[in-house]
């Protein structure tokens, strides 16, 4: 299958006033089309600047990485971010929120505003366009944001702790909604969280991170039944043995 | 949903919510009424005190002294001294905001310009703007220019650091959020940035546009040509006190109108903003 992102060798060292800090050490992995990653690991650990390497927002200091194939230069197109928060403008509706990103990145042409409003018609928000974001819950405010991010049609999604910010049952909720969308659009994404039954919840693999400098220390492909949702899973006796081996892994390295 | 609203809106009240609300509606009514009273108090007061001799009208002058000023404005001009000090301080307060929010744009665009002017702008922010009157007087001319630039001097250095301090602590996810989406640095600045801070410019124009009255009085007592700022000294210097209070009075009005467009300006802005 084809690999959508591949990290060869990554290591990352950033400066500042009070030192140098080795921020991630030999990272290999590749994430291939259609396939959702989670990357676990403790606070600190570098999961984050993992995603911001791949949106280009930050150099590698070593190793390359591979977007579809070609090395990654200047600004990733066809990678979509999700930040912890929704980040939604106040004084943008809905729908002109959703079309954020596309006048940003100089797209706003009238496919990919159809487009858009598609998007929010099949994930239940047509009737909340004109509405602004104080007005929606948090678990539709994800939602918006979503749809803002996949309106640039990425290849790879990155959701960075996409969910912390909501509380436990919204998260439930609106995790069963992202891996859905993420599914239907038949996307690869890869997820950073620090919340190890969610990771698993999620992905089809999951990598998790060792502490600063952080490095790979497992790689696990997950065995799920094919059509279980997250909350699904999250009661099946195969992701109570996933979320121990993690756990011990975690527990070595603290 | 919106006939939720309305069976909510047609809903019987309450005994206690009508006694509640009948209770604010009555403190409300009380508030203004004692307002009115203290404003009708002192002129009373002032006005007797005046015709009985114990206030001494020659120096304080008295309510009605004052409304006789007021109604020969044929004579004393006080229209065209009021327009000119209207005008001095628009002129004074749109230049003051226009370059206040293009120079803290600028210092946002350059981190490293903004650390190199830091020192010199809390200096000249500290620095009393009157004390620069005789020079600019010298600079400009002693005309209408002289009391612009006054006002330009006392309300430009507050809005550039008011609005550089809004514009960098715009919440670092947002500015994240945009760069995500390959977002230019202007881009930035229009769509998210500047938005983001429209409460900040607000507050700052209905600062900007007292301390320009300020600046513009200032500037008409040292160039003394026109103004009501020119006609408060005049006043004085020739013991017409009545000119000097009814000039006082008028000032306190213009006040409180040019504060009240301000505040009229930004309903209709944010409005405007989000439909």
């Amino acid at each position: 299958m084809k690999e959508v992102l591949k990290f060869e060798g990554v290591g990352l060292t950033y400066q500042t006033i009070s030192g140098e800090v080795k921020a991630l050490h030999d990272i290999n992995f590749s994430v291939r089309d259609k396939e959702l990653v989670s990357i676990i690991g403790p606070s600190g650990c570098g999961k984050t600047t993992v995603l911001s390497l791949i949106a280009g927002l930050v150099k590698p200091t070593k190793g390359q990485i591979l977007l579809n194939g070609k090395e990654m230069k200047g600004d990733a197109l066809g990678v979509g971010y999700m930040l912890q928060r929704d980040s939604l403008l106040d004084w943008r509706t809905i729908r002109s929120n959703t079309q954020l990103g596309l006048e940003l990145c100089g797209k706003l042409e009238d496919n990919h505003l159809k487009n858009v409003d598609k998007l929010l018609k099949t994930y239940g928000l047509w009737d909340f366009k004109d509405k602004y974001p104080r007005e929606l819950s948090g678990g539709m405010r994800q939602r918006v944001a979503l749809i803002r991010t996949l309106a640039i049609k990425p290849d790879l999604l990155l959701l960075d702790e996409a969910f912390s910010a909501l509380d436990y049952q919204t998260r439930l909720l609106v995790v069963d909604d992202v891996y859905n969308i993420l599914r239907q659009e038949n996307k690869s994404a890869i997820m950073v969280t620090h919340d190890i039954a969610e990771g698993i919840s999620m992905a089809d693999r999951v990598i998790v991170l060792s502490k600063r400098p952080g490095s790979i220390s497992q790689d696990i492909k997950l065995d799920f039944k094919q059509d279980e949702t997250p909350l699904e899973r999250r009661s099946s006796s195969a992701f109570q043995s996933y979320f121990n081996d993690i756990w011990r892994e975690f527990d070595r390295h603290e | 949903m919106n006939k939720k609203k309305e069976l909510h809106h047609h809903e019987i009240l309450s005994k206690e919510r009508q006694l509640y609300l009948k209770g604010r509606q009555k403190r409300k009514r009380l508030i203004m009424t004692t307002q009115i009273l203290i404003l009708l108090a002192v002129i009373v007061i002032w006005e007797v005190g005046a015709i009985m001799g114990t206030i001494d009208s020659f120096i304080v002058s008295s309510p009605s002294r004052i409304w006789r000023t007021l109604l020969n404005f044929r004579n004393n001009q006080l229209p065209f001294h009021i327009g000119i000090t209207f005008l001095e301080t628009m002129i004074g307060f749109v230049l003051g905001a226009t370059l206040g929010i293009f120079i803290a744009f600028t210092l946002w665009w350059s981190s490293f310009l903004a650390d190199v002017m830091a020192p010199y702008l809390v200096v000249i922010n500290a620095l009393p703007k009157i004390a620069l009157g005789p020079v600019i007087i010298i600079w400009v001319g002693a005309g209408m220019q002289a009391v612009i630039v006054m006002a330009l001097a006392i309300s430009l250095v507050v809005t550039i650091l008011e609005m550089l301090s809004g514009f960098v602590n715009t919440d670092a996810e947002f500015l994240k959020m945009a760069r995500t989406f390959h977002a230019s640095k202007l881009q930035i600045f229009t769509k998210i940035v500047f938005p983001y801070h429209l409460h900040t410019l607000f507050n700052c124009l209905k600062i900007n546009i007292g301390l320009s009255l300020v600046g513009v009085i200032a500037g008409e007592f040292l160039v003394s040509r026109a103004g009501l700022g020119y006609l408060i000294i005049y006043g004085g210097q020739v013991f017409q006190m009545d000119l000097v209070m009814t000039s006082v009075i008028i000032l306190a009005v213009l006040a409180a109108l040019l504060y009240g467009m301000v505040v009229l300006i930004e309903q209709v802005v944010i409005k405007m903003f989000f439909k």
